[in-house]
């Protein structure tokens, strides 16, 4: 929210507003692509797939250089996407739950029976 | 040690010389190498590092990516600043001189088309953010008014999956609006992926990630274009970058439209 965002200089260079991404994005995924004497595999490498094989070449590395995007984002990890099913089916079961609790307690106020109240501290 | 040819762009021979501390990939100078009246700017890299399985390994290695990438930009970037370069892919590395001489051959009317086409234009990146408020907003609506019942908190949740879908809506259409009247001043545009925050370090969601192509001598107009934009919508961000040289236009790339 406090990224300064420069005028740049119309004649000067892309000035330090440029972002490693935008830097990527350019010398990786744009330019002219020419098949030189050394054959890289770079003609299909989209950004995200040099971002993910770099992760899974060294995890460890990329979580020290707090890397670690890909565990929590539910369009690259289907761990994440689960976590995230299991997390909203929690909570709504929880919610189901105390409803349905204080619905039984209203309607059988009297009886013995008293469904447990739980608690559980999962709003979003 | 051998010594094998990176090549950062190809341009018309310059009227100055390169600067003379220009450094390029792995801290080498750049030099010129000109061959049918057509220059490539190069550096003789060592082959322990640029031979086809070194180089492989360097790309997994993300500090090396990124000190070759910046160095890349930086040649291509002072070429800017002289010429109108056609800048190559990342990691485009030749035996020796003759290797160079052979590709330019080769591609010698499409440089040439393409330099004709692109000869005092620069490119002008454009990126509009939301403001993600969301988060910030439930962490100051749940100790206040935690749902009483499950029929309260879904009409809270709702709300706030209103709120947060009309504010994303209401950006997309900000960014639509600025890419057309930004696409209708400027020669030409693409749209990129939107960028992944971590590797931009940005905050908010990105929701244009956009490229122009503008005459060097209408840039000013355009940079004012963008900055008026900004001030009519709040929790939206735009950021401006340039003047790159027109990487996404080079027409020559394989797969862009």
């Amino acid at each position: 929210m406090t990224t300064p965002r420069r005028l740049p200089d119309p004649y000067g260079g892309p000035s330090s507003g440029a972002n490693l991404a935008d830097i990527l994005e350019r010398v990786l995924d744009k330019g002219i692509v020419i098949a030189g004497d050394i054959r890289i595999n770079l003609l299909d490498i989209e950004l995200l797939t040099v971002k993910l094989r770099l992760i899974v070449a060294s995890v460890d590395k990329a979580k020290e250089m707090g890397i670690d995007w890909w565990e929590s984002d539910p369009a690259l990890s289907s761990r994440a996407r689960r976590d995230e099913l299991t997390r909203e089916n929690t909570e709504l079961r929880a919610r189901l739950e105390r409803l349905e609790a204080s619905r039984e307690a209203e309607e059988l106020e009297a009886a013995p029976r008293q469904a447990p109240r739980r608690r559980k501290k999962e709003s979003p | 040690m051998t010594a094998l040819r990176y090549v950062y762009a190809v341009c018309r021979p310059l009227s100055a010389p390169l600067q003379a501390q220009l450094t390029g990939v792995a801290g080498i100078p750049a030099r010129q190498l000109e061959h049918h009246g057509l220059i490539a700017v190069l550096s003789l890299v060592p082959e322990e590092d640029f031979a086809e399985e070194p180089l492989k390994e360097h790309l997994e290695d993300l500090e090396w990516l990124t000190a070759t990438a910046r160095a890349h930009q930086n040649v291509v970037d002072a070429l800017t600043g002289v010429t109108t370069p056609l800048p190559l892919r990342l990691g485009t590395v030749f035996r020796d001189d003759s290797g160079v001489r052979v590709m330019i051959e080769e591609r010698e009317e499409d440089f040439r088309h393409a330099l004709d086409r692109l000869e005092g234009r620069v490119e002008w990146g454009v990126k509009v953010y939301v403001e993600q408020e969301e988060e910030k907003e439930a962490v100051e609506e749940r100790p206040a008014a935690r749902p009483a019942s499950g029929r309260d908190y879904l009409r809270q949740r709702r709300r706030r999956t209103a709120a947060h879908e009309q504010r994303g809506q209401k950006a997309d259409e900000f960014a639509a609006r600025l890419h057309e009247a930004l696409s209708g001043y400027a020669e030409d545009a693409r749209l990129h992926a939107p960028q992944n925050a971590t590797l931009s370090g940005a905050t908010g969601r990105n929701v244009l990630n956009a490229s122009y192509l503008v005459p060097r001598s209408r840039s000013e107009e355009f940079v004012e274009l963008v900055d008026r934009a900004e001030d009519d919508t709040p929790g939206v961000r735009v950021e401006l970058t340039g003047p790159w040289a027109a990487y996404s236009f080079t027409g020559l790339t394989q797969g862009v439209a």
